[in-house]
């Protein structure tokens, strides 16, 4: 199963987003003024760019807006109320530091946490299908949040966390892939108990139920990633973890910072 | 609602004899027909007469093959797949916008496509694939268990049941209220041994499967063998045999 | 909290439900069509119709698109590009008429045997073929002769009616059920129902079938037999069951023909046939005095064993020649179980089975009856053991005999027209001696001399000239194939462009795709369709065709006469034709226009009947020499075939005569109000044994069925097949020429026999199967159905997959000994070893049907037509024999054998043909259905 492009970016840029937003929310750098507009417009870009981006894939997206209502059941309404408290809090805080060079250190914590928390929500959407394996488990919010926070130090330069974050993330992704696959087979879900034929005996598809496509098969039966599975895998770990990781390494100048980020931005779309 | 009522007195499902279904897609026009014209925005078809034809069906009729283990010959068993009314439904919890629901009268999970934002992510929570997104409308559709056919008032009484099973030649299809141990699709899947797919997901689907019964089998008689024992071996024999016989009678 | 939307659970359905016949395919299930804004909303199932009692299949469902393809013809189109473009102008009715009347009118003052006139699956022969017979051309049939005709012909020669839709298991009594080569027949409903009931019942369903799908999958036990063996595996079931002595030794001496006494004196003309009484009655043995008697007279007991020696001549009874062959020991279990590709084991068990559900397991029906003998019997015995076969053993060459074999299989149990056995459905049975002889004489400006088609009795019947030539272009009724009842519609369009036995003007063909899927050897078709002679004028001079759609076939036309939708015309399914009876009561029904065409289309009938009036065809106008027929309806409701008796039996008279009566012209309004169809029942004392019951043969001659009771004996030995024999013997005027003695001493065995052929080049055989959602071609225009059946592999069984290294989305070169295709296959297990197989008529040709030419049907689905010739491959006798049934000319779709290699996925299937231009456009791109919203 693969989810569509447009999901991939938001999690992708969003994750990012908001990670870069926590640690400025944080005062890392401690930027004021025109930087600081700098780095939260680009916070901002990367978190707000995810979240339009999702909405692409909406078949009816005029009924967006109701996607607040149901944060008692739904991961994905949480993550809206989250991100768009997140967006404000912050908001506010980054007034202060770039209008008037005041950093309101508690809000800032906070809105460090708002952003942090709709990560959580982001990837607890993928972490609650149960139809996934792979991502049904805590390590699914471990990966994404370390990947955002690996992601965000990396934009707001704080090197060493970023490299610490790379380790972790990688090691999280690693355990995603090796715990994923073992799951795959642990959830014990097979075509024999999804037919309940089993009782006679080893069974196999005859005949699609219609020659022509549909819905189910065009979104998540994703032919391509299924074939090169492990090369895409080997490339996108490259360029999101190692890549970086070395770069980071042999010089720590901001010049080398663009580089860095697209690699790593790069690995982590493939990876997804 | 999107969070799960209170589980229902009356379950409404269907069940559906694997033994009986002769897998010729009745079942899946006339539904495709009914839930055109009726509940919600018609299911749309895409490049309808040209080269990837495709479109939004609630019903559809998979086939697969069965290997027994004593290696007796293959079997074919033909399996119609729709929304099961799950009891505890993921495709409802994880809604946003609170376009799924499950009724709290008779458990029916259905989409309200006037809060549907199309976003998928029912159908992905789906174990059974058994939701669609229209492609014209671009809201969910699935199975609605035809509830503007089981109670209109505008239809004759023998004909408040789901189109599906009015229409199925074979009597494979059957439609009640599993959550009645009297009613006669529970006994059906007492006495046949009905099954619910993919239980170890914890979904608790309403509607049950009768399982094909046991296949390529003799009839359990031993006295076969004296039952073909000769009368004659030679024609003659035979015509010999035949006379004493007609002596009798 | 988010509360739960209101819904409103009881919208309003439709403003109206108007009730007709379902014409998706030629079952005619009853149908309620919803409509709403006097658009068709909805189509569901009549349940009080006979034949599918409320349920639908999926083609009827899908009726709604149907009626609004975008492949609708929409109005008459000439020819203007060369045969095959599809280049055509539209022109109006007016001129269409003149056309074609002109044209045939000129063919009937000269010679009116230069017009063939063939239809296809339509169902309204009685009366295409009282207007091809008014015209005077011998030369008309419908496509009986490709489909089934051995089905047809052996039930109604050995039992006076047939499996097909004309008879049917009693659904609601046997306890065991056996199918043989079945994928969806005719009566594609009943059989679903019945085999529902058999299930909730829990009786036992035996498929014997190569292929395991659809029924077969559902079978308790399936029997996965070697393709053209059925006549030896049921052989071996007579074999097994005559010798431990479980047959219905009652049943054969009152019932059949088996203790009828047989000609045994080598020297007389009349060897081999029925000893005689003076008024011609068969000759038994009567048991009580020992002494010869007519086989009806009162209190007769017949001796199966019984036996005259004349002239030191003994003559045997028909029993006596069944114990020599079937006993013989080649014919046992251990004897056919390789060549059958059944264990004997198997066979020898299902014999068993068969015995013990027969006999141990015997019903009796508190019902008195009376037998034609005037035998007054107190109970009905009833032995619960069916059976129902169709193409799969008669799409042999060797099909007749299989299905004799079957009949006898049925009869020694004793299990037709008993309960919980087969039934036949009215007009059957019916004996052959009330069916008509085939006629041609043809005269100029004259009607035929009788009815084209019939049942010969022997060799005076054959439809030959004087100088004994074919009368027919398609030979029907020779000494090739001297039982084809049917016509062989398969042989036209050869025969008429080789000019054998004769040149012909005009090609009017009706509902058959002639040019693709209905055809053998379609690509040679196609050829003779649009070859030159060396004047350049088409070989085939002139052709005429009625589609509704637009079809392959159309291209080829001069003319196109556009029919209408089934929802736009009468019809009427007359017991004079195919009906739709139940084996509880005779049934007839019709179609009325529940909606009015939007193009210029005509039904075709009624353009026969005005094709007639302009002509001035007898039997369509009346002394004075006005038109009798306005159109289709005034015909149905006027037309007469005898006084009293004509298209619809219901509601005759002032409106409560049922069968015989005069015309009422109320008669089709009363059909509207009772649901599109008319029902009578049959008394209970006359519901089982109807060949030999009083009550029966009384009831049948009040519904004008017979003119007076016609009892008879099942002829398990068949003498007009001994006739034919003898003729080949050397026995009478009428010989067959040298090259078919041989052929004709050989197959025409009064008792049946198997006979087969082994090929080792071509070791595998290839078949094909009716999808349940797909009707042959014409389900294709239809936006929901093709998304089921958009294209078709070829299913491999696994001996052939593993060896020849097969794996998912391969493809594979299938050669026979004709041609060769290049198609996309996929592996099934339940399969039998040397068999491959796939759906029919899925493939299309591009620019067909109102589809974009890159339509999957077009690049991934295929036909095996390419694989079959209508003529087997030389045998170095230097004649090329027929791919038929030497009996009756049965096309042998099934005897296909092939060979098979692996080839890389392509993507596109061979043999390619280029696109025809449509004469209808394209259909829109998507579509989202809803009327009257
Ligand atoms: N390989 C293989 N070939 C086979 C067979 C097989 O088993 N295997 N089966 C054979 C048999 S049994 C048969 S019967 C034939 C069937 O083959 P065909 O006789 O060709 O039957 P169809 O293709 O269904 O329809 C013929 C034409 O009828 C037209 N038609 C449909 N409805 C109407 C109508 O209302 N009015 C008019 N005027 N025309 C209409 C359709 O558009 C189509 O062009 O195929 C034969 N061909
Ligand atoms: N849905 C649908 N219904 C139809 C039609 C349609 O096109 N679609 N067509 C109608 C027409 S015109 C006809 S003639 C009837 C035909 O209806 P059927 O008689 O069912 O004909 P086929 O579909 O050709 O199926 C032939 C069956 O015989 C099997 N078979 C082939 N060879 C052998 C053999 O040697 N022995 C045995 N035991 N089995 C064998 C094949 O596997 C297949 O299952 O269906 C009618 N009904
Ligand atoms: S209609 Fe009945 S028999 Fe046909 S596919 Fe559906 S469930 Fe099976
Ligand atoms: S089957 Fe799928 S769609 Fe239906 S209730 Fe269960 S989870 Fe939801
Ligand atoms: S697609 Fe519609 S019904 Fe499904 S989750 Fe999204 S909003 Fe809810
Ligand atoms: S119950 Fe109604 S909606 Fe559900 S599958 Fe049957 S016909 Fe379709
Ligand atoms: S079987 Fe299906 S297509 Fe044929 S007449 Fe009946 S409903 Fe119509
Ligand atoms: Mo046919």
């Amino acid at each position: 199963m693969h989810p569509a492009p447009s999901v991939i970016i938001f999690t992708v840029f969003s994750g990012l987003g908001f990670g870069m937003l926590a640690f400025l929310a944080m005062g890392f750098p401690d930027v004021y003024g025109l930087s600081a507009f700098v780095f939260f417009a680009i916070g901002y870009a990367c978190a707000v760019g995810g979240l339009i981006s999702s909405t692409f894939h909406l078949g009816n997206p005029k009924n967006a807006i109701k996607a607040f209502s149901q944060w008692r059941s739904s991961w994905l309404s949480r993550e809206g109320i989250c991100a768009v408290a997140a967006l404000c809090v912050t908001g506010l805080y980054a007034i202060g530091k770039i209008f008037f060079s005041v950093d309101l250190a508690p809000l800032g914590w906070l809105a460090a946490a708002l952003c942090i928390v709709t990560v959580f929500t982001t990837s607890m959407i993928y972490a609650q299908l149960a139809t996934i394996p792979r991502w049904n488990h805590w390590n699914t919010p471990f990966l994404l949040l370390s990947l955002s926070l690996a992601g965000g130090a990396l934009m707001t330069g704080q090197i060493r966390i970023a490299m610490i974050g790379f380790a972790v993330a990688a090691i999280a992704q690693i355990l995603a892939w090796v715990m994923g696959d073992k799951r795959f087979a642990a959830r014990g879900s097979t075509i024999e108990t999804a037919t309940g034929l089993g009782r006679i005996g080893a069974v196999r598809q005859f005949e699609p139920p219609h020659t022509g496509t549909n819905y189910l098969l065009s979104e998540m039966v994703h032919v391509v990633g299924r074939k090169h599975a492990m090369k895409l895998r080997v490339i996108g770990f490259v360029l999101a973890f190692v890549l970086p990781a070395v770069l980071l390494m042999i010089s720590i100048s901001h010049a080398m910072a663009v580089p860095v980020v697209i690699s790593h931005i790069a690995g982590v779309l493939v990876l997804r | 609602m999107t969070s799960l009522p209170q589980p229902s007195e009356v379950k409404l499902g269907l069940v559906i004899d694997l033994d009986t279904c002769v897998g010729c897609h009745a079942c899946v026009v006339a539904c495709k027909g009914w839930n055109t014209e009726n509940y919600g925005v018609p299911l749309s078809d895409q490049d309808a007469y040209g080269a990837e034809p495709s479109g939004s069906f609630l019903n559809r009729v998979h086939a697969y093959e069965a290997q027994p283990m004593d290696g007796g010959a293959a079997q074919t068993v033909h399996f119609p797949k729709s929304c099961l009314h799950c009891e505890d439904a993921p495709c409802v919890t994880v809604c946003p916008t609170g376009a799924s629901f499950k009724r709290a009268e008779d458990g029916i999970v259905l989409v309200n496509e006037d809060d549907c934002m199309g976003c998928g992510l029912c159908a992905w929570a789906c174990p059974y694939g058994a939701r669609e997104l229209d492609k014209a409308a671009g809201v969910m559709k699935k199975c609605t268990l035809c509830v503007d056919r089981i109670y209109n008032e505008n239809l004759p009484e023998e004909d408040r049941v789901p189109a599906c099973v009015r229409t199925c030649p074979a009597g494979a299809r059957h439609f009640g209220d599993l959550g009645d141990e009297e009613s006669d699709v529970s006994k059906l899947v007492a006495e046949r041994d009905g099954m619910a797919l993919m239980p170890e997901l914890g979904t608790k689907p309403v509607n049950k499967y009768l399982p094909p019964r046991p296949k390529d089998q003799a009839r359990e008689i031993d006295l076969l063998a004296p039952l073909l024992e000769p009368v004659s071996e030679t024609p003659t024999g035979f015509l010999n045999w035949l006379d004493k016989v007609l002596e009798k009678v | 909290m988010h509360k739960e939307p209101v819904l409103d659970t009881s919208p309003k359905v439709s403003d109206e439900i108007r009730k007709t016949t379902c014409y998706m395919c030629a079952c005619r299930c009853g149908i309620n069509v919803h409509m709403k804004d006097g658009e068709v909303a909805y189509i569901e199932g009549n349940r009080d119709h006979p034949v599918n009692k409320g349920v639908l299949c999926a083609k009827g469902s899908a009726g709604i698109m149907q009626v609004n393809a975008p492949s609708r013809l929409r109005a008459p189109l000439k020819r203007v590009g060369p045969r095959g473009s599809g280049e055509f102008e539209e022109i109006s009715w007016d001129e269409a008429l003149e056309i074609a009347a002109d044209r045939l009118l000129m063919i009937r003052r000269n010679d009116p045997s230069k017009l063939a006139f063939f239809t296809g699956r339509d169902q309204s022969q009685s009366f295409t073929s009282f207007w091809a017979q008014n015209f005077g051309t011998p030369n008309y049939a419908a496509h009986g002769g490709f489909c089934s005709v051995n089905m047809a012909a052996a039930g109604i020669y050995t039992m006076g009616g047939a499996f097909w839709e004309f008879g049917q298991p009693d659904w609601d009594r046997t306890k065991m059920f056996m199918i043989f080569g079945v994928a969806e027949d005719h009566d594609s409903n009943p059989i679903k129902i019945g085999l529902g009931k058999l299930k909730a019942r829990g009786a036992k369903v035996v498929g014997v079938n190569p292929i395991r799908t659809g029924y077969n999958a559902i079978a308790d036990e399936w029997v996965g037999i070697t393709p053209g063996t059925d006549g030896l595996f049921i052989t071996a079931l007579i074999h097994e069951l005559m010798k431990a002595g479980k047959i219905d030794l009652h049943y054969l001496a009152q019932y059949t023909n088996a203790p009828v006494l047989i000609d045994g004196d080598p020297k007389s003309d009349t060897y081999g046939l029925f000893l005689r009484d003076k008024a011609g009655k068969e000759l038994v043995i009567d048991r009580k005095t020992g002494k010869p008697a007519p086989f009806d007279k009162k209190g007769v007991r017949p001796d199966l064993n019984g036996q005259i020696r004349k002239a030191g001549i003994s003559h045997v009874t028909v029993f006596h020649k069944m114990a020599e062959l079937y006993l013989d020991p080649k014919n046992s279990a251990d004897a056919v179980t390789e060549h059958c590709g059944i264990p004997a084991e198997q066979i020898k068990r299902l014999a068993a089975e068969l015995a013990i559900t027969a006999f141990e397991e015997e019903i009796r029906l508190k019902q008195k009856w009376t037998d034609f003998r005037g035998e007054t019997h107190d109970e009905m015995i009833g032995r619960p053991v069916s059976f129902h076969a169709m193409r799969g053993i008669s799409a042999h060459a060797n099909g007749f005999q299989t299905c004799r074999l079957l009949h006898v299989l049925q009869i020694i149990l004793g299990s037709v027209e008993v309960p919980g056995g087969f039934r036949f459905k009215p007009p059957y049975p019916k004996p052959i001696e009330a069916h008509p002889k085939p006629h041609c004489k043809v005269t100029p400006d004259t009607p035929l001399d009788g009815p084209h088609l019939g049942f010969t009795r022997g060799p005076e019947d054959l439809a030959l000239c004087a100088d004994g030539s074919p009368a027919r272009i398609d030979k029907a009724f020779t000494w090739e194939n001297p039982m084809s009842s049917h016509g062989l519609m398969h042989m036209v369009i050869s025969n008429a462009y080789a000019g054998d036995p004769y040149k012909i003007d005009t090609l009017f063909f009706y509902m058959a795709n002639m040019s693709w899927n209905s055809s053998m050897n379609t690509k040679a078709v196609i050829d003779m369709l649009t070859d030159t002679d060396e004047t350049g004028e088409y070989v085939i001079p002139n052709i005429i065709y009625s589609d509704a759609y637009s079809s392959e076939m159309v291209a080829y036309a001069d003319l196109v006469l556009p029919d209408t939708t089934y929802l736009e015309r009468h019809d009427c399914i007359s017991l004079l034709d195919r009906p739709i009876c139940e084996a509880e009561a005779a049934a007839d029904a019709i179609r009325w226009p529940v909606i009015e065409p939007d193009r210029e289309v005509r039904g075709f009938q009624t353009v026969l009947i005005q094709l007639a009036n302009k002509m001035g065809l007898p039997g369509f106008t009346s002394e004075d020499g006005s038109a009798k027929y306005q159109d289709y309806a005034d015909y149905i409701v006027n037309h007469e075939r005898k006084p009293g008796i004509g298209p619809l039996a219901g509601f005759r008279g002032n409106g409560d005569q049922a069968g015989r009566g005069a015309p009422n012209p109320d008669q089709l309004n009363k059909y509207i109000e009772n649901g599109g169809f008319f029902l009578s029942h049959i008394p209970d004392e006359a519901q089982y044994y109807k060949p030999w019951n009083n009550a029966y043969q009384d009831w049948a001659v009040d519904m004008g069925i017979f003119d007076a009771p016609a009892p008879y004996l099942f002829q398990l030995y068949s003498e007009p097949m001994r006739k034919f024999q003898l003729a080949a013997e050397g026995v009478g005027e009428r010989q067959p020429p040298e090259h078919l003695r041989d052929q004709v001493r050989e197959r025409m065995q009064p008792l049946p026999i198997w006979y087969g052929s082994t090929d080792e080049i071509y070791p595998i055989h290839a078949l094909t199967q009716r999808p349940m959602a797909m009707y042959h071609s014409w389900g294709t225009q239809n936006a929901w159905l093709r998304q089921i059946h958009g294209r078709n592999p070829l299913y491999l069984p696994t001996k052939i997959w593993e060896e020849k290294g097969f794996s998912e989305g391969d493809w594979a070169r299938v050669t026979s000994p004709h041609g060769e295709i290049v198609v996309p296959v996929a592996h099934q297990a339940g399969l039998n070893d040397n068999t491959v197989w796939t759906w029919n008529a899925i493939g299309k040709r591009k620019g067909a049907w109102a589809l974009a030419e890159d339509a999957p049907e077009a690049t991934k689905g295929f036909l095996l037509n390419h694989l079959i010739h209508e003529l087997l491959p030389p045998k170095g006798d230097g004649l090329r024999w027929a791919n038929s049934d030497p009996i009756t000319g049965q096309a042998a779709w099934f005897d296909l054998k092939v060979s098979i290699e692996r080839v890389d996925p392509q993507d596109q299937v061979g043999p390619e043909f280029d696109a025809i231009q449509s004469p209808v456009g394209q259909g829109p791109k998507d579509l989202a259905w809803k009327v009257g919203a």
